[in-house]
């Protein structure tokens, strides 16, 4: 359908049937098309990785708003801003007042703004999973409200590369090894998300000796991926000295938020770093967005 | 439905009432706590009149769930367990908060350890309303049972059960059974000849219908669980036949090669290639040392096969295995003697005259090298004084913290003994005099009388270089003497050192099989200190003797008989029940990736290879959570210990009792995320 705000603000509540909501919440606008679609639609589905757990944008929340413009609009080297200009949410010009949505410190994720009725987990999602909560949707075989629709295994299910015992004596990148071809990846000294990642894309990374990033999230049930993959790569570390063990996870694994957190950390239970931007979005931010 | 949540809070005397206002705290949770609808203080709970006011709300009131603020689970929580159960309630739907342990013993602040008691309490009854009912699974008992290590704990263990009628495979890795009280020559205080008390039990253990000795033998895994475990024993080649073999002692007598014992004889005697460690040894069978019999470095030799009147000499045997089912296990795995070179300053192993204790002992013994004379390194001279340095290795920060607990009064026997033997000056050099045992302060005041000399201070130095006349060519005693406040400087012929008992070079090794838990120096951990110190951690492995922390003969008997009635107990109850408390793998969400398949200490998780998934046998399982942790996919969950009811308890002990207490608000605050 046409997605023109004032159309759908002028709809009946309830009328849209399925809105598939696409995308984190990082705004006052999106914020507010998040309420607005809620009110108007019978079953609201968090679509994707950005709407579910926030994926890549949430990785912003290890830091804030003031930041993020300092780099922006500052810090970086392609940056020529001689005169200071950062955007402003008001701005009086001839022509009349110009607006910008407000810019929050923090991404959220659809369900942790309004009431999600499920969630379709992805970077992107797989056709498969789409078509399986279409047909689910459209003949009324659904799970209980706030379900995630997908595979309750994880990747490795799907992943043809041989395993066995795990006793990993360090963490390589990608580009330090060449992989064999046969062996799991993550018993290669990998970092592949595949063991904590929900199955969905028939493994097609690892089996293309590319180590799984976790473009589709936690298995069912898991509260927090990194949390998962952290207690898990722990427990396999072939060491015993605590030194040794101290070195094996600082050279291995020099961005721990960035790799077990790629695509979840607004979703996630840490949801950000410790706050120390300035607090909230002016009153009616969001109400007066469009 | 609502759970209907009963809370009981525990005065424990003036234990918790002292410092926790517990009937504040009663009332409190009793208003402010969700579905809490009876919330009482009692003076002990424990108590049969307390455990009757659970039974009775329970019937009466029609409570499902139930929380105790008392003591650690550790000591009642069976108690109140039973208590549901006789009410009819699921024993597994009952949580104790540990106000004494975690609170009032902790927190000075009376007003503070009221408010953490409410958070602990807060925590249960979080948690209680999300516990499950479970149910404990009946196993049968196995009758038999292994004891690993045949000294005289481990001969005491066999014996106990053997006589009882109980089938037992008494496993000992040296040649012949015994252990280091086979080396010794008189035992404290009494001072009975170690020989003539120990021969008649390893003679009993080795004619005895019920023991299955396998001596040179070493349990090489071990895998079941309580009243079920298999073990696979490895029998180490004596290169003897052991059926046709009579003991006759030929072959010993024949063999032209001669080897320092630095085993039996603590490296004071020699021995041949072909041996058994002493002429007592049980089963009376000898060994080859391969590594020095001439035979197979030079592929010559073999007088033992051609005097052995029963053709019993075998080159070409190897290590044989065999697989037996117990039900029980008791690991008696005895010491290793600290090893006196790693204190430099004492000389071991650089002045010949210094002694360690183990030395003295076979020195002592009348079947030893000396044949019981008290002599110096070189054979003939007696001496004509003697220094006994106390605490080698013990109570040392920088070796062994503990105290070995029987230096004091092996160090009073040896000085009895020299005294008896020769007529040197016997001078003990201690820190404290440790004698707390019947008889043993009696047998101190003895050698006091005896004319033995006291010297209250830790050695230096023992060195031979003189500094003084009268010190030429005799070995100087440096000590500060602390009851005097001088240092001395004591020239004598000898020096014997006390080593510490120190766990076993591979006890770590042998806990991790067995799964069992070592302390930090490396002993085997009881189950309890005091009201458990033969049980382990792991039911069905019990624990006796030295191997448990240092300790005296009687001791160690009593421990190896307390093992044994401990496993008797078992074999008559004929089955166990086994903690419903266990990880379970959710075939469906498991991918088969492997992380958990070898962290578990128990050994209770395979891969099935045919199904690409992980499983758990709940059997082995003891619940310890690290696979639930470990699991990437969350495909394994722990009975009792679930994310919702851990998650759940977190959420009670964050709960701000400042607040008012409005577990609703709280909700909304920790949902809150900065814009």
């Amino acid at each position: 359908m046409d997605g023109k705000v004032r159309s759908i603000e002028k709809m009946e509540d309830k009328s849209i049937d399925l809105c598939l909501f696409n995308g984190a919440i990082r705004t006052s606008e999106q914020e507010y098309m998040a309420k607005l679609l809620r009110q108007k639609s019978k079953t609201l589905v968090a679509f994707g990785s950005c709407a579910q757990e926030g994926c890549i944008p949430g990785l912003a929340n290890v830091t804030n708003r003031d930041e993020i413009f300092h780099t922006a609009y500052f810090d970086t080297p392609s940056t020529v801003n001689p005169e200071g200009v950062v955007p402003l949410t008001e701005y009086e010009a001839d022509e009349g007042m110009l607006t910008l949505p407000y810019f929050y410190n923090t991404v959220k994720t659809l369900g942790q703004t309004v009431d999600v009725d499920y969630y379709i987990p992805g970077c992107p999602p797989e056709a498969d999973d789409i078509w399986d909560a279409l047909v689910a949707i459209l003949e009324g075989k659904l799970p209980p409200p706030g379900s995630v629709i997908g595979k309750h295994t994880t990747v490795c299910d799907q992943c043809d590369m041989i395993r066995s015992e795990k006793k990993i004596k360090g963490f390589k990148r990608t580009w330090e090894v060449i992989p064999d071809g046969k062996t799991c990846l993550l018993e290669q000294g990998i970092l592949c998300m595949g063991i904590a990642t929900r199955a969905a894309c028939g493994g097609m990374c690892p089996k293309v000796n590319s180590p799984c990033i976790g473009c589709h999230g936690p298995n069912e049930g898991v509260k927090d991926i990194g949390a998962r993959m952290m207690t898990a790569l722990a427990s396999v570390i072939d060491s015993n000295d605590p030194e040794e063990i101290e070195r094996i996870i600082r050279e291995g694994i020099p961005d721990p938020v960035g790799s077990f957190y790629k695509f979840n950390l607004a979703g996630s239970m840490l949801r950000r770093s410790a706050f120390t931007g300035s607090e909230s979005a002016p009153s009616g931010a969001a109400a007066e967005t469009a | 439905m609502s759970e209907k949540v009963g809370v009981y809070i525990c005065h424990c005397g003036t234990n918790i009432a002292g410092v926790v206002d517990v009937e504040a705290v009663a009332k409190w949770a009793g208003k402010e706590l969700e579905n809490v609808v009876i919330s009482r203080d009692y003076k002990f709970m424990c108590s049969s009149l307390g455990q009757e006011m659970i039974e009775g709300d329970i019937t009466k009131e029609g409570l499902t769930r139930v929380v105790v603020a008392a003591c650690s689970p550790h000591l009642h929580e069976k108690t109140f367990r039973r208590a549901c159960a006789n009410a009819g309630l699921n024993p597994y739907l009952c949580q104790m908060a540990s106000i004494r342990e975690q609170v009032s013993w902790v927190v000075e602040d009376k007003e503070a350890a009221t408010e953490k008691a409410k958070a602990m309490i807060a925590a249960a009854v979080n948690r209680v309303q999300l516990h499950e009912e479970l149910e404990p699974t009946v196993v049968p008992v196995n009758p038999n049972t292994i004891v690993v290590g045949a000294g005289i704990a481990g001969i005491q263990a066999s014996l106990e059960l053997a006589d009882a009628g109980h089938v037992v495979y008494l496993v000992e890795r040296e040649p012949s059974i015994g252990g280091h009280m086979a080396q010794f020559d008189k035992t404290f205080p009494t001072l009975d000849c170690a020989a003539c008390i120990l021969t008649p039990k390893m003679s009993d253990v080795g004619a005895h219908p019920n023991i299955n000795l396998l001596s040179y033998s070493e349990v090489e895994e071990i895998s079941g669980y309580v009243g079920n475990f298999t073990a696979r024993i490895k029998k180490k080649t004596r290169y003897v036949n052991e059926e046709a073999c009579t003991g006759c002692g030929i072959c010993i007598e024949k063999c032209p090669k001669r080897v320092l014992d630095d085993v039996f004889e603590a490296g004071l005697g020699m021995r041949k290639a072909i041996y058994r460690p002493f002429p007592q040894a049980v089963p009376n069978i000898p060994v080859i040392d391969r590594e020095n019999c001439i035979y197979y470095k030079t592929g010559k030799c073999k007088a033992c096969q051609l005097f052995c009147p029963t053709e019993a000499i075998a080159f070409e045997q190897e290590d044989t295995y065999i697989d037996i089912n117990v039900g029980n296990v008791i690991l008696a795995t005895g010491f290793d003697l600290f090893d006196c070179k790693t204190i430099p300053q004492y000389g071991y192993g650089r002045l010949a005259n210094v002694f360690t204790s183990l030395e003295f002992e076979r020195m002592c013994n009348a079947t030893g090298p000396t044949e019981g004379k008290i002599v110096l390194r070189d054979g003939v001279t007696e001496p004509k004084s003697v220094v006994i340095v106390h605490c080698v290795g013990s109570r040392d920060q920088r070796f062994n913290p503990y105290c070995s607990s029987i230096c004091c009064m092996a160090a009073l026997k040896f000085g009895h003994l020299v005294m008896e033997r020769t007529d040197a000056e016997v001078y003990s050099c201690y820190i404290d005099m440790r004698t707390p045992s019947k008889g043993y302060e009696e047998f101190y005041n003895r050698l006091l009388e005896e004319g033995m000399h006291f010297i209250r201070g830790k050695v230096a130095e023992v060195t031979d270089a003189p500094r003084f006349p009268g010190e030429e060519s005799k070995l100087i005693v440096q000590v500060e003497d602390t009851l005097i406040g001088k240092q001395r400087r004591i020239p004598v012929d000898m020096v014997v050192l006390m080593a510490a008992l120190q766990p076993r070079y591979d006890a770590r090794d042998v806990g991790l099989k067995f799964g069992i838990s070592c302390s930090m120096e490396g002993w085997f951990t009881e189950r309890h200190p005091k009201l458990d110190p033969v049980a382990t951690m792991t039911e069905g492995i019990f624990i006796a003797g030295v191997a448990q922390g240092p300790k005296d003969i009687p001791a160690a008997v009593g421990q190896g008989a307390a093992a044994a009635a401990r496993v008797q107990g078992m074999i008559t109850a004929g089955e166990v029940l086994i903690e419903p408390i266990v990880a379970t793998i959710h075939e469906e969400k498991c991918s088969g990736c492997r992380i958990c398949n070898t962290l578990c200490p128990f050994n209770a998780i395979e891969f099935l290879e045919d199904k690409e998934v992980s499983y758990i046998n709940a059997a082995l399982c003891k619940g310890c959570g690290t696979c639930v942790a470990a699991c990437p996919a969350q495909a394994i969950t722990g009975a009792h210990y679930s994310n919702e009811q851990i998650f759940a308890e977190i959420e009670g002990i964050l709960f701000d009792v400042t607040s008012g207490g409005d577990l609703k608000a709280l909700r909304a605050e920790q949902e809150r995320v900065p814009a």
